[in-house]
């Protein structure tokens, strides 16, 4: 992929989404747009049917969380199209309560995806048709990739012999975790 | 005669079912043998490797790939380090990048091997995978000799691969890819106009182009669909660009018609192993860069450069700079993507792992709706799924 690709491509998304369209960048030979949480069911269906675009398929859907911002969750949508053998990630913003219009209607691929992403991120979905947990256990509690989720988890289990069934307890290290930072206080050359 | 009445009822197929292909919890609606609704519970096997990989150096992460679809572990590394690379900004030299195609397709043969095979198992058949299983353990073999390791291998690295090839590995693997062919032969006289094979698989599980665009299909899934995509020609990474090869596309979007697509792509990537094993450059099979390459082990007693090089490089790791990178490649099973986030420190911010078998299997009710129970057995197979990279 070249840079002349890349600026067209850009170019395209931009005249598709019109207005939709918050802010347009390439790195890395990769093209991201930005776009308004509530209209990203649109703007993706305008992406796939405009054949300037034609992004044919959802590959993935991701949460990031950076917990120092206003609105911590990015949600990330990685497009590619078929015909024009390009990729596009769209990303919007949300928060802890703020619900993202599901886009299972868009992209049938998209129920997993958005089921992971409110299982270990907590982001939610609205109008998705079953919006379960999908990796976690059974009754699990708390949402893993959250920043603030801590890497031990909370609760273990074991088997309860007396009890005769699986029994879980909060988490009890045998010694204390141990972060290993080796981040060197001093900036080095490249 | 009294007036008989069905009723639907569910059926709990795995967690431990031998045709659940790992941990596959299947909640399935029977309206007597036909399927009416069919609920993958999945996490069974999950680990939590997105988690740990944030607590993790960009080295100490690299293992984790081998976990994932554990059928075909050099592949995942290969896109791990390919988004390292890529936020990096260093291309690994020819000789690497040849070794790591090789290996690629040598992971290719592992894993279609086993997923025929032991999709023929599901559907009757119990020869293919005692021979298939063979054919495996020498080519692990060559894993084994070339990291160490028969699956875990930890051998593709940011900036080219760990090792150079040891002595005799190339004849050796030169001298298998001549044989390959005609096993698979032999395998096609047990399989390919097998009565009873075809009478499982033909026609069953079908997914419509349509379908395999919406669900989000890769690889074999979606070729046998009918749709001509792949990433090894259309977006090429190392040196697929110089490989000759050819894409088999299939017609029906069968179980069977995936079946013959992986085969078509074994030979060809028999194929393929064939030119990287001519073409082989001589050279360095690492980036000359020493904070991003451990140095020469001989160095590291007489240089105290070498040494602190060393000791940084295993403790510290490298530093990423910031940005973010979607980063596929063609694995075995489908696109297999790493949505890598880089805050510029020596671990990774946010690792996405897209694994196709996940989408593959959230298309298992679509597929299986209105089938017997026992063509489950047989869609499952052809799926091609791993829990290890499903559940992560």
């Amino acid at each position: 992929m070249n840079a002349d690709k890349q600026s067209q491509l850009s170019a395209a998304v931009k005249r598709v989404l019109g207005g939709d369209c918050l802010s347009v960048s390439v790195a890395h030979d990769e093209v991201t747009v930005c776009v308004p949480r509530a209209r990203i069911a649109v703007a993706l269906q305008k992406l796939r049917d405009d054949p300037a675009t034609s992004m044919t398929q959802l590959m993935d859907i991701c949460g990031v969380d950076y917990p120092a911002r206003s609105e911590r969750f990015d949600v990330v949508y990685q497009l590619v199209s078929l015909s024009g053998n390009v990729r596009v990630r769209v990303k919007i913003t949300t928060d802890e309560t703020t619900s993202v219009p599901s886009v299972c209607g868009v992209y049938s691929a998209a129920g997993w995806f958005e089921r992971e992403a409110w299982d270990l991120c907590g982001i939610k979905f609205s109008g998705h048709p079953d919006l379960r947990r999908i990796l976690t256990d059974y009754d699990f509690e708390g949402h893993p990739l959250r920043k603030d989720f801590p890497l031990t988890g909370t609760v273990e289990l074991r088997y309860d012999d007396e009890k005769k069934r699986v029994a879980y307890e909060p988490v009890k290290l045998s010694q204390e975790h141990r972060e290993y930072d080796f981040l060197s206080p001093w900036a080095g050359e490249g | 005669m009294t007036e008989s009445k069905t009723h639907s009822f569910a059926l709990n197929f795995g967690p431990q079912h031998p045709a659940a292909h790992g941990v596959l919890r299947l909640i399935l609606e029977l309206d007597g043998e036909v399927v009416e609704r069919a609920d993958p519970h999945i996490g069974l096997l999950h680990r939590g490797t997105e988690k740990l990989i944030e607590t993790k150096t960009y080295l100490q992460a690299l293992p984790y790939f081998d976990r994932l679809d554990y059928v075909a572990p050099m592949c995942q590394e290969h896109a791990f380090a390919l988004a390292v690379e890529k936020l990096l900004g260093i291309a690994p030299p020819p000789r690497a990048q040849i070794l790591r195609v090789l290996f690629a397709e040598i992971t290719r043969l592992l894993n279609h091997l086993f997923c025929i095979t032991t999709a023929a198992l599901d559907t009757g058949a119990v020869t293919p995978p005692l021979w298939g299983f063979e054919e495996r353990e020498k080519l692990m073999a060559f894993y084994e000799r070339v990291s160490g390791a028969r699956m875990h291998a930890n051998y593709f690295r940011p900036g080219g691969v760990h090792r150079d090839l040891p002595d005799g590995l190339a004849g050796d693997i030169w001298a298998y890819t001549e044989k390959f062919p005609k096993f698979l032969d032999d395998i096609e006289t047990l399989l390919t106009e097998n009565r009873i094979f075809k009478q499982r698989t033909v026609d069953i599980g079908i997914a419509t182009k349509e379908q395999a665009l919406d669900w989000g299909f890769s690889g074999p899934m979606l070729r046998a669909s009918g749709v001509a995509w792949d990433l090894r020609k259309s977006q090429p990474y190392d040196i697929y660009d110089h490989m000759d090869f050819d894409v088999p596309v299939g017609k029906t979007g069968d179980c069977y018609a995936r079946y013959l697509v992986r085969m078509e792509e074994m030979r060809q990537s028999n194929s393929i192993m064939r030119q990287c094993l001519k073409a082989l450059p001589e050279g360095p099979v690492m980036v000359d860069n020493y904070k991003i390459a451990p140095p020469p082990r001989a160095d590291i007693t007489c240089s105290m450069e070498a040494l602190i090089h060393h000791f940084k490089l295993y403790t510290e790791g490298f530093h990423v700079p910031a940005g973010e990178t979607y980063t596929a490649v063609e694995a075995p099973k489908g696109e297999f993507g790493v949505y890598l986030v880089a805050d510029g420190t020596n671990k990774p911010y946010r690792c996405k792992i897209r694994a196709p078998s996940f989408a593959h299997l959230q298309a298992l009710e679509t597929m299986c709706k209105g089938h017997m129970i026992a063509d489950v057995a047989a869609i499952i197979g052809s799926l091609d799924i791993v829990f290890g990279e499903v559940d992560r």
